[in-house]
């Protein structure tokens, strides 16, 4: 199966070989960065987490994302995911792997990374995030390999990966809310003391990850020749817009409760977010942008008409995807440590070396989705 | 038949939230914290609780001798970035270091002044419950300490205090330690540090640096296990505040705002 | 699945890769270069060949001890007692580091990785 990888287009090599590069500029960053330390990158003494574990936050969304297509396909029999729900589980391969190089690329002392498991604390979420992450993971790529695997063997997949499978479900929902609960269980940081916090997660997720895959099948689509199919693009985009609208729903409770309240710590951070604090708003037009792009794709793709038009279903697609992006890979995480505790207002500035180090793990993150899907495809357009 | 089953159901349910609730109780006794609506926060009973007073009345405005005390001590960096820097004991004014409590009525002493404030070396620290690596840990004495061997960086503890009291070690430290006192190690790149209540020197039977080096008397250190130390003296006689109690971190710093007779 | 050739070679290599640092062959323990020690100073903490044999044990434990424990006095097989130091106690004596623990780590292989944050005599000239 693997070795489909190696043979491909013109276009294809010309697409690793660009991957290849900005995985290099990415290393190379990283050396500086292992060398220096954090303080190459924007991240300070009041804003300690930022890009990195923003976007391993927004990944965790994509990756518990596949479950869109696993439950419907594998739980309820929804024949028309068939052709895709690979692809989806191939997603959330792809996304677990940048995850966990994203946190990876966060921590002060990787060498001593094993200590988390060498003294296992279970009262620390995070020791809970690493094990939920990495079962995801294997699951996805067991799941994923052996079912396609079968495929090509042209027989039915082994009984015992319908287990694997199942529990790969309820898993899904536990890798994005054990992720909530590092940020709903900190004291004092109010813009992630929330309960609603992991449900919103979810949405964002079930919105961002499927509007991705939509766009990822036009992709294969022009460039592969692969049809994921009219039915299975156009439950996916029911899904996209139930989930959209749950997510801003959702935002708009978080409005509520902070404005109507008027308690000034529930306020600050979503304050800065939207309209600055102490004169300070960097992140203003990020947030207003994310919630004209998000509403914007959502109440499109309201519009049945709408759905059935490709060009406006993809862009709307991709509005809304920016806007979670927006939303989850950059105001949450950052906008949560502003004010500080201390409530001095510190605005963030990605480095150059920090934004390097993200472009390539984004690009390894790719390169594995392309080699995962070339594998795939393979398969499926030889049983075809 | 349906009725049957959905009778069932129901009664399932109903087993299952009274678990729920029952349960509760359990998962406090599992937590180590006991939920009441309105009982006063103590001391903790039996053994010893390490804390600190600072008193106002008596803290010199402007002056830094216990800072650098602590900083000389430790072998803090002096960074000139700020986004660099680390901070053990410093001093920040009283809307940032009270936000919520404080306001703007209060006596124009204390509203332009500057305040010490440092690691609250909480009973019931967030950090502790965070790290992912018990790389920092409450001591049997209460004092909350790091494992600079342990800690791998993930700085899951700088999000988790609500105080601003943790800082990273962002680039070597070593380049901009003014004075190396031999007698405590540096730390290096990548790895989170804070007060630690002068740990080191509190095991060998001495005070802590800064309030040694407190001339004015505005820091008191003892144990607020035991009626008769010092600091419980002080504490009967003034009203001292913690900051942000409302979180129920119950920090082990207290601090007094208008003096009486000490 | 006729991949298995490439797959499980990779995998192996892999494996091999990544876990190189734990069976890597970090040099051996034959006879070490001749110990310096401060003059006048006739015994370690520990008898020389159970020092020779377990000092990063100990060190472990005196780390443990002073950080985790509260202790930070240690007594010796012989009842001598110590303050539990590295930088004050152990190169007090083997005061010159890197003729001392560096020469004979780097004999065996050893790369200990404490020398960041614990000042060595060396750190003060
Ligand atoms: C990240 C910085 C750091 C590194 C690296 C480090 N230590 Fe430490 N170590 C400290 C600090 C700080 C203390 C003091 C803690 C205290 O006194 O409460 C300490 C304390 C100790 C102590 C007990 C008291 C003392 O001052 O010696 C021992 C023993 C020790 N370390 C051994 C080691 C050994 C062995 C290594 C290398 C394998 C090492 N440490 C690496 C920071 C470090
Ligand atoms: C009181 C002084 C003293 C102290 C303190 C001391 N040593 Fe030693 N150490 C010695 C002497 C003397 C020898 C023996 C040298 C010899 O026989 O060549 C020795 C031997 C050793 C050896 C064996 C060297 C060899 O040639 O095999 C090691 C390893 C060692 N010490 C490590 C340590 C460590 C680690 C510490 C701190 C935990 C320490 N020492 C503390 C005096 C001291
Ligand atoms: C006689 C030779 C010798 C001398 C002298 C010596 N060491 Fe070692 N040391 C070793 C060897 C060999 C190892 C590696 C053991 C292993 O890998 O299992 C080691 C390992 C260590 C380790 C653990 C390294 C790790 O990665 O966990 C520490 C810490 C250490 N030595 C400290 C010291 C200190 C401090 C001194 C000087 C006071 C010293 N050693 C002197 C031979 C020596």
């Amino acid at each position: 199966m693997f070795e489909s990888v190696f043979s491909g287009s013109r276009n294809y090599w010309l697409w690793i070989l660009f991957l290849l590069a900005v995985i290099s500029a990415g290393v190379a960053s990283y050396a500086h960065q292992f060398d220096y330390g954090l303080g190459a990158t924007g991240m300070g003494r009041d804003i300690s987490w930022g890009l990195y574990i923003a976007q391993f936050t927004f990944l965790v969304g994509v990756a518990a994302s596949a479950v869109m297509l696993v439950l419907p396909y594998y739980l309820h029999d929804y024949k028309a995911f068939g052709k895709i729900v690979i692809l989806g589980e191939w997603l959330a391969v792809a996304s677990v792997s940048m995850c966990l190089l994203f946190v990876m690329a966060d921590m002060g002392k990787p060498s001593r990374v094993l200590n988390i498991l060498l003294h296992p604390t279970p009262g620390s979420i995070l020791f809970w995030d690493v094990i939920v992450l990495n079962g995801y993971l294997v699951l996805n790529l067991i799941g994923g390999w052996v079912v396609l695997e079968a495929e090509k063997a042209r027989v039915p997949p082994p009984g015992w990966i319908k287990p694997l499978i199942y529990l790969s479900i309820p898993w899904a929902v536990s890798i994005h809310t054990v992720t909530a609960f590092l940020y709903a269980g900190l004291p004092g940081r109010h813009l992630w003391l929330t309960a609603i916090l992991a449900p919103r997660f979810l949405a964002s997720a079930f919105a961002a990850g499927p509007s991705l895959l939509i766009l990822l099948s036009f992709l294969l689509k022009r460039v592969a020749g692969f049809d994921a199919g009219r039915e299975a693009i156009s439950k996916l985009t029911t899904i996209v817009v139930y989930a959209g609208l749950v997510n801003f729903f959702f935002v708009g409770m978080e409005f509520f409760t902070a404005y109507y309240s008027g308690i000034p710590g529930h306020q600050h951070s979503l304050h800065y977010l939207f309209f600055g604090l102490d004169g300070k708003g960097a992140l203003v037009p990020f947030m207003w942008i994310s919630l004209v792009l998000g509403l914007g794709g959502v109440i499109a793709l309201l519009f049945p008409g709408n759905r059935t038009n490709d060009r406006v279903l993809q862009l709307s697609c991709l509005a809304l995807f920016i806007s979670l992006w927006l939303d989850k890979g950059i105001g949450l995480v950052i906008g949560g440590f502003i004010p500080s505790p201390l409530e001095h207002v510190t605005e963030y500035q990605a480095t150059g070396t920090e934004i390097t180090i993200t472009l390539g793990i984004f690009a390894t993150g790719a390169l594995i989705l392309t080699l995962l899907f070339k594998m795939a495809l393979a398969v499926k357009q030889r049983t075809n | 038949m349906i009725d049957k089953a959905r009778r069932k159901l129901i009664a399932r349910l109903g087993a299952a939230i009274l678990f729920g609730l029952g349960s509760a109780p359990a998962l406090d006794a599992l937590l180590g914290r006991a939920v009441r609506a309105s009982t006063p926060k103590g001391p903790g009973n039996g053994g010893i609780r390490r804390g600190m007073v600072i008193n106002l009345a008596k803290c010199t405005e402007g002056c830094t001798k216990c800072l650098e005390a602590c900083h000389t001590e430790h072998n803090v960096p002096a960074f000139d970035n700020p986004k660099d820097e680390i901070k053990w004991i410093w001093k920040d004014g009283y809307h940032n270091v009270f936000p919520g409590q404080a306001h703007a009525l209060a006596p124009q002493s204390i509203q332009g002044r500057d305040i010490p404030t440092l690691c609250n070396h909480c009973e019931n620290p967030p950090c502790v419950r965070v790290c992912p690596t018990k790389a920092t840990f409450k001591r049997p004495d209460g004092i909350v300490a790091m494992d600079f061997h342990r800690c791998i960086g993930c700085r899951f503890c700088m999000a988790g205090c609500p105080y601003g009291s943790r800082s990273f070690n962002w680039r070597d430290p070593r380049p901009f330690i003014k004075t190396v006192n031999k007698h405590y190690p540096t730390r290096e790149k990548g790895v989170v540090e804070k007060c630690s209540f002068c740990a080191s020197r509190v095991d060998r039977g001495l005070g802590p640096a800064c309030v040694e080096a407190c001339v004015s008397g505005a820091l008191v250190f003892g144990n607020l296990n035991d009626p008769s130390s010092e600091i419980r003296r002080v504490m009967a006689d003034n009203l001292t505040m913690q900051r942000k109690p409302e979180l129920g971190t119950n920090p082990s710093v207290y601090y007094i705002f208008q003096g009486g007779d000490v | 699945m006729h991949d298995k050739k490439i797959v499980l070679p990779g995998l192996a290599l892999f494996l091999a890769l990544a876990t190189l640092p734990f069976w890597a062959p970090s040099g051996n323990a034959g006879t070490p270069p001749e110990s310096v020690v401060k003059p006048g100073t006739e015994s370690c903490v520990e008898p020389v060949e159970v020092m020779r044999a377990r000092h990063m044990q100990l060190l472990n434990e005196w780390r443990d001890s002073a950080v985790r424990d509260l202790n930070r006095e240690y007594v010796s097989s012989t009842g001598k007692k110590f303050n539990i130091s590295l930088t004050n106690t152990c190169l007090d004596c083997h005061s010159n580091k890197s003729e001392f623990c560096d020469r004979c780590h780097d004999y065996a292989g050893a790369r200990p990785r404490c020398w960041g944050c614990h000042i060595t005599p060396e750190d003060h000239q």
